[in-house]
């Protein structure tokens, strides 16, 4: 990662499309809506994971456009498994790729190993199998798709949707004003492992996305990257403004981009000035219904979170104390 | 497959719906869902790839002098490329019959 330079000189680096490489891992002919903001991610995604990998991808969104029976837009070895178990079916593979190698029959370095899922399959009904893969600390990748509501099967709110949000299941009315909680920090949850490597991406900062995953896949151990993706039809707006409104919700500090590595918060992309979080909220058809109040809220708490976020970036050491675990040599016997 | 989609049935199909050939969703063309197509004004493009790297699908292609264009089998026309040009090279047509 070094030779990258990423996250050390990122100000001198010199970031340009034509330097990014060609091959498509995830090809053309997928039935994505258009303008499909997780589609971009996941195309950048498997171009900065690489040939060698092996991916589980829960049910969601991006198995049901990229594998309708006969077919698939996938050119890794992939298989599709349930919501609750992605992540444990990727501590098995791991687990199965350290016998072979212990068995002598895997040559070469072992295939990365990556498991993809929704926000719903991910932060609501996976997160058990998550949570046990990460705190076994196996040596795998998990790449969360937040599009913030169960989006395949007709937009139903999941604990990552956004306060405020329209949602079919949490419809904004006389009694209510559609999502009532506030999203769930998933982020925060994956740092509470102690896992090497925990970042958030957007599709919308490709470059800062693609040496992420990079970062993560090299780490041994487990890594966790949450990454926003824009999703034109639950969130009821334009369908060429998938890239503007990921941008958008990093410029207003929605969703700042940071990474957590060993427990240390680092600032990927630093807004100068934040914009007004209505400038991201009114592209949006589902935050079309909220009124000052509600705004004036959701502004004055996002600003507290990204202040809180400052306040862990600043702070000279990790989240969690990490000593080198060295045994005691052993006394030799007189 | 060798087959068209349409005529593929359901025992044809691997037991545990194995597929063995990567990336064959190339054979369906998501090309015909689009309403309006990018046109990409020559004189005006910087040949930066902006567009490419913005593409979701991915339907945008380099020509041999390094300008890119969109591929017509597979653009959803979504807009995304417009909308994302330095330039503003890019201006999104309507489709005609």
């Amino acid at each position: 990662m070094e030779k990258f330079g990423y996250a050390q000189s990122q100000k001198y680096d010199t970031y340009a499309s034509r330097l990014m490489p060609r091959e498509e891992f995830f090809t053309s002919g997928h039935r994505s809506c258009q303008g499909c903001g997780e589609a971009l991610a996941v195309r950048w995604v498997c171009k900065a994971i690489g040939k060698d990998a092996i991916i589980a991808h829960a049910t969601g969104c991006m198995e049901i456009v990229s594998s309708g029976l006969p077919q698939t837009a996938w050119m890794h070895p992939w298989i599709h498994v349930a919501f609750e178990n992605t992540a444990a079916v990727a501590s098995g593979i791991d687990a199965a790729l350290k016998i072979l190698a212990r068995k002598g029959k895997l040559a070469g370095a072992p295939p990365k190993v990556v498991a993809m899922g929704g926000d719903g399959g991910t932060s609501d009904i996976g997160l058990q199998a998550l949570s046990g893969a990460m705190e076994r600390g196996h040596n795998f990748t998990y790449i969360c798709w937040d599009n913030e509501a169960y989006m395949n099967t007709g937009i139903q709110r999941s604990s990552s949707t956004p306060f405020g949000a329209m949602t079919t299941t949490s419809p904004p009315g006389k009694e209510s004003i559609g999502q009532s909680t506030w999203k769930k920090d998933m982020v925060a949850i994956a740092v509470a492992h102690n896992i090497p490597y925990v970042a958030t991406a957007c599709p919308s900062y490709p470059f800062d996305l693609y040496f992420k995953v990079k970062k993560a896949i090299e780490m041994p151990g487990p890594a966790y990257i949450h990454v926003l993706s824009v999703c034109p039809t639950g969130w009821r707006s334009a369908t060429d403004l998938s890239v503007r409104l990921g941008r958008l919700a990093v410029e207003t500090a929605v969703f700042p981009l940071y990474e957590v590595e060993h427990g240390r918060y680092h600032l990927t992309v630093e807004a100068p000035r934040l914009r007004p979080v209505k400038d991201y909220l009114k592209p949006q058809g589902r935050f079309r219904h909220l009124r000052e109040p509600e705004l004036d809220f959701i502004q004055r708490m996002i600003r507290a979170r990204y202040e809180l976020l400052l306040e862990k970036c600043r702070q000279p050491y990790g989240e969690f104390a990490t000593v080198p675990f060295t045994p005691e040599p052993e006394q030799e016997v007189a | 497959m060798s087959k068209p989609l349409e005529q593929t049935t359901w025992q044809e199909v691997e037991l545990g719906g194995l597929l063995r050939e990567p990336g064959s969703a190339r054979a369906y063309r998501t090309g015909d869902w689009r309403s309006q197509h990018p046109v990409w004004t020559k004189s005006r493009c910087i040949r930066c790839g902006v567009c490419w790297t913005v593409c979701p699908e991915p339907a945008i292609i380099e020509e041999p002098g390094g300008y890119f264009d969109m591929d017509p089998n597979y653009c959803k026309g979504c807009g995304i490329c417009a909308k994302e040009c330095v330039t503003g090279c890019i201006s999104m047509v309507p489709e005609e019959e």
